[in-house]
């Protein structure tokens, strides 16, 4: 067969000055490689949406609403109408009443709630007798910023909560002062230093979103380099390949994890109050949770920089609905929800719980459940999603 | 080719080679019925791969249309096909890594619809791309290969293979600095290490030179002679001339197979060489001409060829009297024959 001679100025001959047109050459080409890009596409959509929905209505610095426990030692209308005057605030919302201090106290401590509210014995006898009595505001400090507005508005609390009652002493003045006082008590950090919040958090985050990277580009790279084909057509199951790429993580995971609470501790003294082999444990638990979840993202992406946009992803809900940046008890409830699907919200439980408030397994093992429950999740979206052949 | 197209049915090879069927595996697998009668397996010979039937869709395109092959032990079978013929498609489906469409087949005896993971474990698949880790050196890669199959002791076995391919003194070299030569003959080191029974070779020499092309075809030949299977794609046609046994395949179709010298011995192409003269015009003027079918130019000569001698003599007869030109019969090549298969098969295809 015989071809027709090759005619070189079919197109035209090159013209001269071509600095505008190759620049449109190129322009050209990027637009149609990133047309053809479909995650790519979605992430320049969906990052701003997610980023504009989620600040915008989820995120509250000045949270409302907190979940607060009572302990009333004294049911009486001065009792009733100075938590009137709590729920007033709108700071405070009441979803608990405890009948106990222990109870009281493992209410707080186990997160259910942020603050908790104590009626000693006679509190009513006290204020008409006018002795002033105090009442105890117990908070979840670990978190200062979600405690630090309620906590300022607890004076205008004492202002205004008995204005209305009648049959008490003469309402304060210069002299005498407020008719009863509220101690506040802000429980496992105190001083509201920042860093003992923080620094756990950190924990969380930095382990997040380097195992996420570190799985994520690990089945994506075989299929770019051309090693996977050799692989599949080797005697190794999906489960085996998914194993052998976790686990060398799950090593590095841990030297990173101790680095970070031993930088914690050293540098920003921040306490380990619980056990360091359970926060140990828990932390791998965590780590290979996210490796699970890093390695699922790496057999659906169909390149590592799809890859690295789905880490992205997911990063981002994890950093602004996990409780890390923003207070978790401010968010509407259906972000919350979401919250609650990420394994960060519950590390950043556990970590604050062992580090700042001793907590133990018992109190902590909902939060553990949920880790191994995504791990586990992760593991066998991935393993079902691996193809082990070409089709 | 004794039947016109589309699907080559005579069986005629395998007396290429004289393999004892010593090594025979007994699991002939596949339906014996119609293989019986042929004659072939009645002298011991046992089957590699014996498949019937097999057809890939990518989306709406046939890449393999109803193939049939069979080869057997210790046989080199070339698989010849032009570019995007199918023939990766072919090998991926025989080790597993595609699930046929439709069709039936075993490889080694072991069904390949059902029994990819034992089809894995006897089978070396070399890609056509190199895909070992580049970021290995080459004992890493060898080492890995062998702890991945399970070998008693991966570190021996990948020092043997080492001196074995000649790589001794590159054993720590990356894979990746390796030049193509020697990166063809770490994969193939590759594949032979856990010992298969099959090797499947997907264009193991595209992109090395002639010298590295001998040593790795004469690996093949001592690989087959100790009772290995070889099925290798290629583009070159002396590789073909290599090989026990041929198969030609384009459009996703079986269009030929069979040793070299019946294949061309049964094209049924006539064949002329002319030299001399303005080829290149003679070349257009030929090639519109009833009768003839292929005109391939080679160096200062022109390869004219027909499926029909009579017509073809008499279309260059005018030209033969032109003294500036030399006209000889001739045996046409095997990559003629090719060339006209793969026109034949398109014209029926459009």
């Amino acid at each position: 067969m015989t071809e027709p001679p090759v005619r070189p100025d079919e197109g035209g001959r090159p013209r001269r000055g071509g600095f505008f047109r190759r620049v449109w050459a190129m322009l050209i080409k990027e637009g149609l490689q990133l047309s053809r890009d479909r995650i790519t596409f979605a992430t320049m959509i969906f990052i701003p949406l997610m980023q504009l929905v989620l600040f915008g209505y989820a995120i509250n610095t000045t949270p409302r609403h907190l979940p607060t426990a009572i302990l009333i030692q004294d049911d009486s209308d001065a009792t009733r109408a100075i938590l009137a005057a709590f729920s007033n605030t709108a700071y405070f919302k009441i979803i608990k009443q405890v009948r106990s201090e222990k109870d009281f106290d493992f209410a707080i401590a186990s997160g259910e709630v942020q603050f908790g509210i104590e009626f000693p014995a006679d509190f009513e006898r006290a204020l008409r007798r006018g002795d002033k009595p105090a009442l105890l505001v117990a908070a979840d400090a670990t978190d200062p910023v979600a405690t630090g507005s309620a906590i300022a508005a607890l004076n205008g609390i004492v202002a205004n909560a008995l204005v209305h009652e009648r049959g008490l002493p003469p309402r304060d003045d210069a002299e005498s002062g407020p008719l009863f006082e509220i101690r506040a008590h802000a429980r496992y950090n105190p001083a509201a230093v920042s860093q003992l919040n923080i620094v756990p958090g950190l924990l969380g985050i930095i382990l997040t979103m380097t195992m996420l990277i570190f799985t994520a580009l690990s089945v994506t790279r075989e299929r770019e380099r051309g090693t996977m084909e050799s692989l599949l057509a080797m005697p190794i199951r999906p489960v085996e390949i998914m194993l052998g790429k976790i686990l060398p993580y799950v090593l590095i995971g841990f030297i990173q994890g101790a680095i970070i609470i031993g930088a914690g501790t050293l540098l920003f003294g921040v306490p380990i109050l619980g056990s360091l082999p359970l926060l140990a444990a828990l932390t791998t638990l965590f780590i290979a949770t996210n490796l699970a979840i890093g390695y699922t993202f790496s057999t659906v992406a169909q390149n590592q920089l799809q890859a690295i946009q789905m880490a992205f992803m997911f990063f981002l809900p994890n950093i602004l609905l996990s409780g890390f940046a923003f207070p978790f008890a401010g968010m509407p409830r259906w972000a919350q929800w979401i919250g609650e699907a990420l394994p960060l919200t519950h590390f950043l439980r556990i970590t604050r719980g062992i580090m700042l408030k001793g907590s133990d397994l018992a109190t902590l093992q909902g939060d553990a459940l949920a880790l191994a429950v995504a791990m586990f999740v992760a593991m066998g979206v991935a393993v079902a999603r691996f193809r082990q052949t070409l089709d | 080719m004794s039947d016109s197209g589309s699907r080559a049915v005579s069986d005629s090879g395998s007396r290429a080679v004289s393999d004892s069927g010593s090594r025979a595996v007994s699991d002939v697998g596949g339906d014996g019925r119609e293989r019986a009668g042929e004659g072939e397996t009645g002298n011991g010979r046992a089957i590699a791969i014996d498949v019937n039937g097999l057809t890939k869709r990518f989306g709406e395109r046939v890449v393999v249309r109803d193939l049939s092959m069979r080869v057997y032990r210790g046989q080199i079978y070339g698989f010849l096909g032009p570019n995007g013929s199918g023939k990766t498609t072919t090998i991926r489906m025989l080790c597993g890594l595609l699930t046929p469409d439709a069709g039936t087949g075993t490889c080694l005896g072991y069904n390949i619809l059902t029994e990819a993971a034992e089809i894995k474990r006897h089978v070396g698949y070399m890609t056509q791309r190199f895909s070992l880790y580049e970021d290995l050196s080459v004992r890493e890669n060898l080492e890995f290969v062998g702890r991945l199959y399970g070998l008693a002791n991966p570190r021996r076995a990948a020092q043997a293979a080492l001196v074995r391919l000649g790589l001794e003194g590159r054993g720590h070299q990356l894979a990746g600095t390796l030049s193509g030569g020697w990166k063809q003959r770490l994969a193939l080191g590759a594949c032979i290490l856990p010992e298969p029974r099959l090797l499947l070779l997907d264009e193991p020499t595209a992109g090395v030179d002639p010298k590295a092309r001998r040593d790795f075809w004469s690996q093949i030949h001592q690989l087959a002679s100790e009772g290995m299977t070889v099925l290798v794609s290629t583009h070159y046609m002396d590789e073909a001339e290599r090989c026990h046994e041929i198969a030609y395949i384009a459009y996703g179709e079986l269009l030929t197979r069979g040793p070299v010298k019946d294949v061309i011995r049964n094209s049924g192409l006539a064949t002329w060489t002319v030299t001399g003269g303005d080829t290149w015009r003679l070349a257009e003027e030929l090639s519109s001409r009833e009768g003839v079918d292929m005109v391939a130019p080679f160096g200062a000569s022109l390869h004219v060829a027909g499926r029909d001698k009579a017509k073809l003599d008499a279309a260059i007869a005018p030209y033969r009297r032109d003294p500036a030109l030399s006209w000889q019969e001739d045996q046409p090549t095997l990559e003629d024959v090719f060339i006209d298969l793969m026109n034949r098969s398109k014209d029926n295809f459009q």
